[in-house]
This record gives C-alpha cells, sequence and structure tokens, in this order.
C-alpha cells in the first residue's frame, strides 16, 4: 500500500502537535494551571494519529483516554481542546467535562467514558446501526492493554463478530495499567489472542511507528466497510509517562524506558521521512514550527476565555427535560 | 376501542412505533424467533426482519452498550431485558454511559430498556426483584412504571419517542391479568406525570405498578367503613411528579406510602422525605410506608406472601394514620 506524500506529512504533523498539546498540557499542569489531572499518550502517539488518520469523515472513533491524536485529527481543536484542560465555558463539553473526557458527535467523536472496555460494546452498536441501515460506515473503537480484561471489552467484540458488524477494535498495549504490569494482568502473550477466541482476525503492529498502525487501520477498515466483519489491532507501544502526571512511575524499570526512547514514534518518523527523501529537515521544521505556533495560540485562547457559569451545573441533564419542580 | 391486556399493550406499542419509524428496533435475549421469554415480540421477527428484532448474545452489558452507540448515530433502540433482575449486568452501561452522555458531552441517548419486574409469581430471589431503586439516584435516566394497559400502551410509546434513556418497568404479575380498553387512535400518556387513580378526602395512597391495584382494593374496603381513600398512580419514578405528590397529600393531610420494592432507600422514603420537606404544615399524621422488607424475595408461596405488600396491610396503615 503506497501512502501520498501529502498524507505522511499530515501524519507527521499530527504525531508533533499531538506531543506538543500535551507536552504544554503537563508543563500548564506542574504550573497549577489546569483544572486537575493530566493524562498524556507521551510515546504512544503513533496509535491514536494512526488509526485516527485512516478514518472517512463519516466514520465514528469511539476511543478511550490517550486518543489525543483521534480528537485532533476528528477536527476538535487545539483551542477547544486547552480550554476543556482549564475548565473553560469554550471547552470541548463546557465546562461540564475536563480534560481528556471528550466526545463530539459533530466530528463524529464518542464521549470517553472513564470506565475502560465501555466504548467497546457502545461502538459496537453504531457499527450495528450501520449495518441495519446500510451504511458504507464503520467505527473504530480503542482502549488499553488494561481495559482488555474487562466484561465490555469481551462483550462488544463477541456481539459484533456474531454479527459481523463493521467495527475495528484498537488496543493500545503501552504494558501497564496504571502500575500494573502485564505479566500480573493476564496469562497470555499477546492481547491479540483475546480476539482469536471470537474469531475476530488480528494484527499486531510496532506501535510506535505511525506509518505501520495507519496501514494496518485502512486495511483493516477496508475489510469491515466491505462487509468482512470487525478485526482487532494490537499496537505495542510503551506508555513514557506516568499514569497520570502526578506519577512518577517508579515501578518502570529505567533500562525498559530507555530502549523505548530510542524507539520514539516521533523520531521513527522523522527518519523514515529523511531516509526516503519523502522530507528534508527543513520541511520537518516547519511543520514544527507551525505546530509551536497553534499551541501557543491554543493556550493563549484558553487563558483569554471566560468561566461557565456555576448555573449551568443544573443545565443539560436531560435532552427532553421534564418541567421540574412544577409547583414548588 | 378494543379490550386488551397489559401484555399487548406493551406490544401494541412497540409494534406502532417500530411500523411508523425505521429508526427503532428490538434487540435481547430470544426476542426474535422465539418471541421473547413473555411473548412481547411474538410475530415481530417474520414482520421486521432479523435486523430489526436482533437474538442478542446473553451479553447485558454488551448490548445495552450496543443500544446506547446504535441511538447515539439516531436510532431508537428498544432493548428488552428477559428478567429485569439482569439489568445489574448493564449498571455500569446505564449509570455512567446513557444516564451521563447528554451531560457530559450533550449527547442524547434514546433508549428505551424494558424491565419485566416484579414479584408474586413465584420467581424467588433472580426473577421478581423490583429495580427501580437501583436507577432511582441516578441523574439522567428516567424510570416509568404504568399500572394500567392504557398507561403501559401510551407511556411505552412516549418512552420510545423520548430523547433520554428510559427504564420502563412492566410489572409480570399485572401481564395478563388486567386489561383496559384502549383507543384505535394514537395516543402517548406523557412521561413526568402522575395520575389520580381514585379521587379522594381522606388520606392519600401514593404508589405505582401492580400496588396500584392493592391500593384499589384497599379503598374499595374502606369505602364501607366511611374513609375516602385517594390513589396517586406515580406512573413515572423518576423524576417525580411533585406537584400532583403534594397536591393531593395538601388535599387530604393524611398519607400512606406503598410499594412493593423493599423499604430502605426505596421511592417511598424519597416521596417521604419530599412530603416532610414541602408539605410539613398540611401534614395531620406521621407519613406511613408500606413496603416490602428488607430481604431478597423468598421463594415459597407462603414467605412471598408476607413479603409483598397485602391489602391488609394497607388497610392497617389508612386506619393508623386516620387515628390522628
Ligand atoms: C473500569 C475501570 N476501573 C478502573 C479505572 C481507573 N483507571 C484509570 S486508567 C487505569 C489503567 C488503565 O490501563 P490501560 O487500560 O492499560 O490504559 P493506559 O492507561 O495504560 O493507557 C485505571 C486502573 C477505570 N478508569 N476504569
Ligand atoms: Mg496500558
Amino acid at each position: 500500500m503506497d501512502i501520498k506524500r501529502e498524507d505522511l506529512l499530515r501524519l507527521y504533523y499530527y504525531l508533533k502537535l499531538t506531543r506538543r498539546l500535551e507536552d504544554r498540557v503537563t508543563s500548564l499542569y506542574h504550573q497549577g494551571r489546569i483544572l486537575g489531572g493530566a493524562w498524556t499518550s507521551n510515546g504512544t502517539e503513533a496509535v491514536s494519529v494512526g488509526y485516527g488518520y485512516a478514518l472517512e469523515k463519516n466514520d465514528i472513533a469511539a476511543p478511550y483516554f490517550r486518543d489525543m491524536g483521534v480528537f485532533l485529527i476528528r477536527g476538535i481543536t487545539a483551542k477547544r481542546i486547552m480550554a476543556q484542560y482549564m475548565g473553560k465555558k469554550t471547552g470541548v463539553t463546557g465546562g461540564k467535562e475536563g480534560n481528556v473526557h471528550i466526545g463530539d458527535l459533530n466530528f463524529g467523536v464518542f464521549g470517553f467514558p472513564s470506565h475502560l472496555a465501555d466504548n467497546y460494546p457502545v461502538g459496537t452498536g453504531a457499527a450495528l446501526a450501520f449495518k441495519i441501515r446500510n451504511e458504507k460506515r464503520i467505527v473504530a473503537a480503542c482502549t488499553g492493554d488494561g481495559g482488555t480484561s474487562r466484561g465490555d471489552f469481551h462483550e462488544g467484540m463477541n456481539f459484533a463478530s456474531a454479527r459481523k458488524l463493521p467495527i475495528v477494535f484498537i488496543c493500545n498495549n503501552n504494558q501497564y495499567a496504571y502500575s500494573t504490569p502485564l505479566r500480573l494482568q493476564m496469562a497470555i502473550k499477546d492481547i491479540a489472542e483475546r480476539a482469536l477466541a471470537y474469531a475476530i482476525p488480528s494484527k499486531i503492529v510496532d506501535g510506535n511507528n505511525v506509518v505501520e498502525v495507519y496501514k494496518a487501520a485502512m486495511e483493516a477498515y477496508d475489510i469491515a466497510r466491505n462487509g468482512g466483519g470487525p478485526s482487532f489491532i494490537e499496537c505495542k507501544t510503551m506508555r513514557m509517562h506516568g499514569h497520570s502526571e502526578h506519577d512518577s512511575a517508579r515501578y518502570v524499570p529505567r533500562e525498559l524506558l530507555e530502549e523505548w526512547k530510542k524507539k520514539d514514534p516521533i523520531l521513527t518518523m522523522e527518519k523514515y521521512l529523511m531516509e526516503n527523501t519523502i522530507a528534508g529537515k527543513e520541511e520537518l521544521d516547519g511543520i514544527d514550527s507551525q505546530v509551536k505556533k497553534e499551541i501557543e495560540e491554543a493556550e493563549a485562547f484558553a487563558e483569554e476565555s471566560p468561566y461557565p457559569d456555576s448555573e449551568d451545573c443544573l443545565k443539560g441533564v436531560y435532552a427532553t427535560p421534564i418541567e421540574e419542580e412544577r409547583g414548588i | 376501542m378494543k379490550e386488551i391486556t397489559y401484555l399487548e399493550a406493551i406490544k401494541e406499542a412497540m409494534d406502532e412505533e417500530m411500523a411508523r419509524d425505521p429508526g427503532v428496533f428490538v434487540l435481547g435475549e430470544d426476542v426474535g424467533v422465539y418471541g421473547g421469554a413473555f411473548r412481547a415480540t411474538e410475530g415481530f421477527y417474520e414482520k421486521y426482519g432479523e435486523w430489526r428484532v436482533l437474538d442478542t448474545p446473553l451479553s447485558e452489558s454488551g448490548f445495552t452498550g450496543a443500544a446506547i452507540g446504535a441511538a447515539l448515530v439516531g436510532m431508537r433502540p428498544i432493548v428488552e431485558m428477559q428478567f429485569a433482575d439482569f439489568i445489574s449486568c448493564a449498571f455500569d452501561q446505564l449509570v455512567n454511559v446513557a444516564a451521563k452522555n447528554h451531560y457530559r458531552w450533550g449527547a442524547a441517548t434514546p433508549i428505551v430498556v424494558r424491565a419485566p419486574y416484579g414479584g408474586n409469581i413465584h420467581g424467588g430471589a433472580f426473577h421478581s426483584q423490583c429495580i427501580e431503586g437501583f436507577f432511582f439516584n441516578v441523574p439522567g435516566l428516567k424510570i416509568i412504571a404504568p399500572s394500567t394497559a392504557y398507561d403501559a400502551k401510551g407511556l411505552l410509546k412516549a418512552a420510545i419517542r423520548d430523547n433520554d434513556p428510559v427504564i420502563y418497568c412492566e410489572h409480570k404479575y399485572l401481564y395478563r391479568r388486567i386489561k383496559d380498553s384502549i383507543p384505535d387512535e394514537d395516543y402517548i400518556v406523557p412521561i413526568g406525570k402522575a395520575r389520580i387513580a381514585r379521587e379522594g378526602n381522606d388520606v392519600s395512597v401514593i404508589t405505582y405498578g401492580a400496588m396500584v391495584h392493592t391500593a384499589l382494593e384497599t379503598a374499595q374496603l374502606l369505602e364501607e367503613n366511611g374513609v375516602s381513600c385517594e390513589i396517586v398512580d406515580l406512573r413515572t419514578i423518576l423524576p417525580l411528579d411533585k406537584k400532583s405528590i403534594l397536591g393531593s397529600v395538601k388535599k387530604t393531610s393524611k398519607v400512606v406510602v406503598l410499594h412493593e420494592q423493599t423499604k430502605t432507600g426505596g421511592v417511598g422514603a424519597e416521596v417521604s422525605a419530599l412530603l416532610s420537606e414541602y408539605c410539613f404544615d398540611f401534614l395531620d399524621g406521621p407519613i406511613l410506608r408500606v413496603a416490602a422488607p428488607d430481604t431478597p424475595v423468598p421463594y415459597s408461596a407462603q414467605m412471598e406472601e408476607a413479603f409483598i405488600p397485602q391489602t391488609k396491610d394497607v388497610v392497617a396503615a389508612v386506619e393508623k394514620v386516620m387515628r390522628y
């Protein structure tokens, strides 16, 4: 499969945008300038950028919380995300939610519920709707390695497979669920083995190589779009920060981090682009300058944005509110 | 006009809504060829096909989550729990996903979860529970519980057309035991509005579901002793129709709250709290609750009868409050 130069450069741009946005969020977190915690995808950006970029406009993403690349690619701007992190009215959810708890149906992104793997069955339902309505749309649903031990991971995949639904399940296997390493999470070697139980074809990819993730996603989406049913993609990668920015991740062996540092997804992509003479250093630096500017603008926008009104707290519980408190 | 049972009312509501709106579909265990454990979808598979009447794996969280996802992209799924008791397996999807989608990120989740609930059918601890209490403390959900065939149809139609997740508690004991004359034309019963099942002046009995019939029996008996009971059938449990509750009690000044659900932390506790908060000056006696005791639902007929509030229990409560 050949990837157009233009697409390769976009993939690079989104890797950079994701990294710089989350790096900035991390700094702001340490300065006490965002509200609550900061969960980043540092070191694993190629997963969300790769599977997010392979989606078509009318497809649906049912993400989890280390999927910043997906949010950005779908069209949720850095401005709105930064404002979300600061709990501002202009944030993606207007202050109702924070940080990576993002969803926006205008961009085909399902909200991320904290409960890991909940989006596997929810994504399956959107795929079911597409099948019922005979639409050529697909769903990509993602969770972490930790989420794959939950019932909903299995219930979603089983249902999708029994009905051959147009969905692709992605797993960001970053080797840890908070502090718990894979060996204490499961006895199997590859998470992809779990898909086998549901007769779902799977692929294991280098989760630090955005081109590989993108290609695997494109292939799987194509199968799903053409009636071939679900696939599973296990992206092997490494979480390079703590679980969230409060966590120093002392429990991760330093050598492991050193080893994975060399495989950084951005370095990997830069090397690929330059070695294949797709882009030179100058061009990549140009992309990076653009990204930096975008992040600065996003931060300024978020800083200047108003906070929500406290009365907004009472609004939006129901889509069809019932005339409340009648007579009281 | 025609006479139909409570179960037929449920079936008709689904059938008419499925015929009206191609986005409406049913999913759950054995709802397809078999027609559902209680036959609520009998004939649907033949009429609407396997993609609108979906037999699912035994997987409540999976298919409830799937209903949510389908609703997010424009469908109006009806989830059938085979027995309400199994809704516990879908608790997370309902409480954390469906109920919070709109508040958290502005996405409407129009699903209906049909929950065949309640006892008096010798089903034991796992086929008799009242589940409304599990969800009563969850903002974002709507919970309804019809007591008549007329309301069963009208409320289910309203629920299917509503844009929020609705838990529809259908009482198994009533399925084939009660009938109503139903208009031939399309109608709905609005969510959020209680109904005065019987007018009276001396004491309000606030209840819902199968207990409405127990309350009616009570009222009949007490009428002979010159006590006039007003029966408020809540119909919607979440959110409560506070105006109707307070309106009735302001008129009668005496109240008994009745439900089949266990007592502690039940709907009756909330109704009692509302009354003492907003209606204290109007009360002429204590707010009494008649409810199932705080035990699992027992199996044997003798114990189940002791568990489920009976007419004599309600009569005793009304007589007690009438002494004030
Ligand atoms: C069902 C559930 N239990 C616990 C948590 C708390 N929690 C948040 S993230 C996390 C670890 C997740 O690990 P993994 O799925 O591997 O994702 P990663 O953070 O590594 O990307 C835990 C335990 C949760 N969000 N959901
Ligand atoms: Mg992990």
